[in-house]
């Protein structure tokens, strides 16, 4: 809640309402980087339709000195640059807050509220007088809301340059327009109004070691990292800008120096069938390849990932969740797929999953990912959502360790083959349940035939019940041994806690900043946060020695605390589901919420320790 | 059904190829079809063709989608590695691979259920890419594995074993390859293996995704008075468009020597595939010519085989996709990764 009694530098929260297409992005991406390159944590969150130009759009950003940068739903600051959703626009903003909107037209008297100061700058006519041509008046108004915050919020101008003189660095006529733009609403608003507001900016050093990115671009890039060569994909939102940015990382990353030709395959698919089929096709031949999707493209992959799974086929997908079921809200975030990725095809079935919380665990976990698709020789998952992947977050800097070698698995090479007396595909040689495998083209004596069907040990087709039975109860012991092989749960336990909490993907910050508060409210809870699926054998072991656990998921049908009762072995009558499902990412005040309901329903709203 | 071995027994008198290899080490486990399947012959002309070619059998990847057809790359080349993928969609798994290794020789089977139906879509994209692999279709207008459904290939009129008739309109894969700009269109019968020997020969030399849609009988649920498929309705109605021949690199062709209005192409690999159009007028290398023809010859009735259309561009999908021309499976992964340094750099951007 703003209040001018207390100091609210960098801690607040700001929406931005504006009409799809008409290039608010690049201003409010603007907006973020200046806040970020003040040295203050900050967060951008994109709230657009699925559309082109036209519908309303909504660029979130929270400023937050202790690194909460989780969405919040309280926001002190509106420019509301789009009469269209004023009136909801207007009533999201916090008691005490400040509504900038253009006043070229006045707001229509219904829509005023006496518990919040309106900011009335005529963004339209100012550049009307100063611009010529209706597309650059449009966009410019974006730029001068840009300086109308920097004096209201006393943002660093020089920054602003200093950042428009990067962007436009082969066009420097556009820095002066730019700047003319931030001068327009900056002027009106110190000319206007008392600024800064209570809420404001303060310059700090928390951003030196961070980077801004994206969950997508970070997984892209990990597949460069990871010497990922073919990808096979079908447009779809959110996870279409993994393979942009491959491609784009490829083009900078992955050309011959001779010959200027590309050291990678990118195809795009005829659907999600071909995709994933493709990628079997590549990984087959010994190729790192993944593709990238979201939940109806999973549906469709189900088969072949079922195929893959049998005939012990490496895959890396990512899976970067959106709202479902069925086409649902495909710009709306969800955790809506676990049982869709562990489970994905029919009959027997498990697959390995990780479970990123931001972008800088897309970046490693996307390595991973591809060592251990190569290691078990099965699909591997790497689950993120539509806030992670398309979002801006504030992440430490990324590091590459040189010592890295890919774990290619246990590939026969040619001299292995012609040292061995027979190669049989699917032999538990080592006792680990993982067989040898070969490559096409490599030795006639590595031949063997792939195959969905029925196959016994030695890759032939088979009916046999035993030969049958022999091959896929091997394959589950397989599975499971990578619950070792996955990444841990992050743990924080709290002292002599009588409760505990599991939750995952980027319901991190909201789930930590939510804790805090509760501690702060006497009430302490420990933390974990799974990050692998098979399980690790301490996450059923942390919901056993707490009397509650509470499952902080962002889906309607608790499909994790589901999955923790058949998967980890929890008791369900020691679990109980905070759920979040509306589309929006998961805030502290769900968390907060969704907690002590529960604890006042109990009658046990308790000190918190035992 | 069991998997068979053949018992590897080699006569002394059996040919060899430039790999001192014999026609026996291109065959497979012991075919579980029904005794006279068509698919069986085509086997026999696979075999042959790649014995032929000197194809070095662990250099042959061999792929397939679900059906009777589908089952047969287990019985040839044992000695290479074979995919039997989902049903209808070897193209992608074919695709995948391909982009992986490029210098492998692809070789897919299919059928008309695989292809025209459940995997239209992925037959159709393979083309469009133009992915480098020879695509063989063996077309018997009917669900075997099921027990005798029609399948998209058959023709109108066509009685099942049951007695039904079928009245949905055919989709020929010839016109249709033609149409989406295959640029090796080739059909054949299963029960003529001189004309389909060199097609297939020229089918795997060609730079490119080579259809050859052979009409492949079905003996249990296709072979009876009233199909369009049966051998007895294939031989009569078979007319041979095109007379073709391959002729490896090392081959010299001399001019005029009982080759009088042959026509010549040369492959990307240097060898040649030599024609001779039987029917007047009729040029494979001409697609709208050779459309028309195809539809002028299902509205007679006649089966049209031969190499229908050939065009040796030796654009395919690596060139479309500008890849390296050494195998992606074979760059090192120094060369992949980027390393440390310029991940540093690339962060500057990120600020």
């Amino acid at each position: 809640m703003a209040n001018d009694d207390i100091d609210r530098a960098n801690d607040f929260a700001l929406k931005i309402g504006t009409v799809n297409g008409t290039g608010s992005a690049s201003a409010n991406s603007m907006l973020m980087q200046a806040i970020f390159r003040m040295g203050v944590p900050v967060s951008g969150k994109n709230v657009f339709p699925s559309n082109i130009q036209g519908l309303p759009t909504w660029y979130e950003i929270r400023v937050n000195k202790d690194g909460h940068l989780a969405r919040t739903p309280d926001f002190d600051i509106m420019v509301a640059m789009n009469a269209q959703t004023y009136q909801r626009d207007i009533e999201e903003v916090a008691s005490g807050g400040y509504v900038i909107y253009d006043s070229t037209r006045s707001l229509d008297e219904d829509l005023l509220r006496d518990d919040v100061t309106f900011l009335g700058i005529p963004f339209a006519s100012l550049c009307v007088e100063n611009f010529k041509g209706a597309r650059v008046r449009i966009l410019m108004k974006n730029i001068a809301y840009v300086g109308a915050l920097a004096a209201l919020l006393e943002l660093d101008v020089d920054l602003i340059r200093e950042m428009l003189g990067e962007k436009f660095a082969a066009k420097p006529k556009l820095i002066d327009s730019n700047m003319k733009a931030i001068s327009l609403g900056y002027d009106y608003a110190r000319e206007n109004f008392e600024c800064p507001l209570p809420v404001r900016m303060a310059p700090m050093d928390a951003t030196s070691d961070s980077v801004i990115l994206t969950g997508n671009a970070a997984a892209a890039l990990g597949c460069v990292y990871a010497g990922a060569t073919v990808g096979a994909w079908y447009p779809i939102t959110p996870a279409t800008s993994i393979m942009d940015a491959f491609k784009e990382f490829c083009g900078r990353f992955r050309k011959d120096p001779e010959t200027g030709k590309n050291r990678f395959c990118v195809v795009q698919a005829e659907d999600e069938l071909a995709a994933i089929g493709m990628v079997l096709g590549a990984s087959w031949c010994g190729a790192r390849a993944f593709t990238n999707t979201s939940g109806p493209g999973l549906s469709l992959m189900s088969e072949f990932l079922g195929l893959a799974y049998y005939a012990e086929v490496p895959a890396v997908v990512f899976d970067v969740q959106r709202t479902g079921p069925s086409t649902g809200m495909p710009t709306r975030t969800q955790q809506g797929d676990l049982f869709t990725v562990v489970y994905a095809s029919h009959g027997d079935t498990k697959h390995i999953a990780l479970f990123p919380a931001d972008p800088e665990e897309c970046f490693y976990f996307s390595v991973s990912a591809f060592d251990l698709a190569e290691h078990f020789q099965t699909p591997v998952f790497v689950v993120s959502d539509l806030d992670i992947g398309m979002n801006d977050w504030m992440v430490p800097r990324l590091k590459w360790d040189e010592g890295y070698t890919p774990d290619r698995g246990k590939v026969l090479t040619e001299e292995d083959l012609e040292s061995v007396e027979e190669f049989h595909r699917y032999e538990d040689v080592d006792g680990d349940a993982i067989p040898y495998r070969t490559l096409p083209g490599v030795h006639p004596k590595g031949a063997y035939f792939t195959r969905g069907s029925g196959h016994d040990r030695y890759g032939r087709y088979t009916e046999d019940a035993e030969a049958y039975t022999d091959v896929v109860d091997r394959i589950a012991r397989k599975i499971d041994g990578a619950s070792a092989a996955v990444p841990e749960p992050e743990v924080r336990l709290a002292v002599d806690a009588r409760f505990g909490l599991v939750t995952i993907g980027a319901c991190r910050g909201a789930v930590l900043e939510a804790l805090e508060l509760l501690e702060a409210d006497g009430i302490e809870i420990s933390y974990m946060r799974v990050r692998g699926f098979p399980f690790p054998s301490g996450v059923g072991q942390f919901i056993d020695d707490h009397e509650l656990t509470f499952v902080v998921e962002q889906n309607r049908d608790g499909q994790l605390l589901k999955l923790l009762t058949v998967e980890a072995g929890a008791s369900k009558d020691k679990m109980t589901s905070v759920k979040y499902y509306g589309g929006f990412s998961l805030s502290a005040h769900h968390v907060v919420h969704g907690i002590t309901e529960t604890l006042e329903k109990a009658g046990r709203r308790p000190a918190g320790k035992a | 059904m069991t998997y068979i071995t053949k018992p590897a027994v080699r006569h002394p008198s059996l040919e060899e190829n430039a790999l001192g290899l014999t026609c026996r080490d291109y065959e497979g486990a012991m075919s579980t079809l029904c005794a006279g399947c068509g698919h069986d012959s085509v086997t026999a002309a696979i075999t042959q063709a790649f014995f032929e070619l000197d194809i070095p059998p662990h250099r042959a990847a061999k792929l397939s989608g679900i059906g009777c057809s589908s089952k047969t790359p287990a019985y040839f080349i044992s000695e290479s590695h074979g995919f039997n993928a989902v049903h209808g969609r070897m193209p992608s798994i074919a695709t995948g691979a391909n982009a992986a290794n490029r210098d492998l020789v692809y070789i897919g089977i299919s059928g008309d259920g695989d292809s025209l139906s459940i995997g239209l879509g992925q037959l159709c994209h393979a083309i469009r890419r133009n992915v480098n692999m020879l695509y063989v279709l063996e077309n018997n207008g009917v669900y075997g594995l099921t027990k005798g459904q029609f399948s998209a290939s058959a023709d109108v009129g066509t009685l099942s074993k049951r007695g039904e008739v079928n009245r949905l309109g055919p989709i020929d894969p010839m016109s249709l390859a033609l149409t989406l700009g295959a640029t090796f269109v080739a059909r054949s019968f299963s029960g003529d293996k001189q004309q389909l020997v060199p097609i297939l020969k020229a089918g795997l030399t060609h730079r490119g995704f080579a259809i050859v849609d052979v009409i492949s009988p079905c003996v249990t649920f296709n072979d009876h008075e009233g199909s369009t498929k049966s051998y007895a309705h294939t031989r009569m109605h078979n007319y041979e468009v095109v007379q073709t021949d391959f002729v490896p690199l090392m081959t010299e062709i001399t001019a005029g020597q009982d080759r009088e209005g042959a026509t010549a192409v040369t492959m990307h690999d240097g060898s040649t595939v030599v024609f001779r159009s039987v029917a007047e007028d009729y040029d494979p290398t001409d697609r709208e010519g050779a459309l028309g023809f195809l539809h002028a010859s299902q509205v007679s009735g006649e089966v049209a085989t031969g190499l229908l259309y050939l065009e040796e561009s030796g654009e395919e999908m690596h060139s479309f996709e500008n890849t390296v021309d050494r195998p992606l499976v074979e760059v090192p992964f120094g060369d992949l990764c980027p390393g440390s340094a310029a991940l540093e750099d690339l962060q500057k951007e990120w600020r």
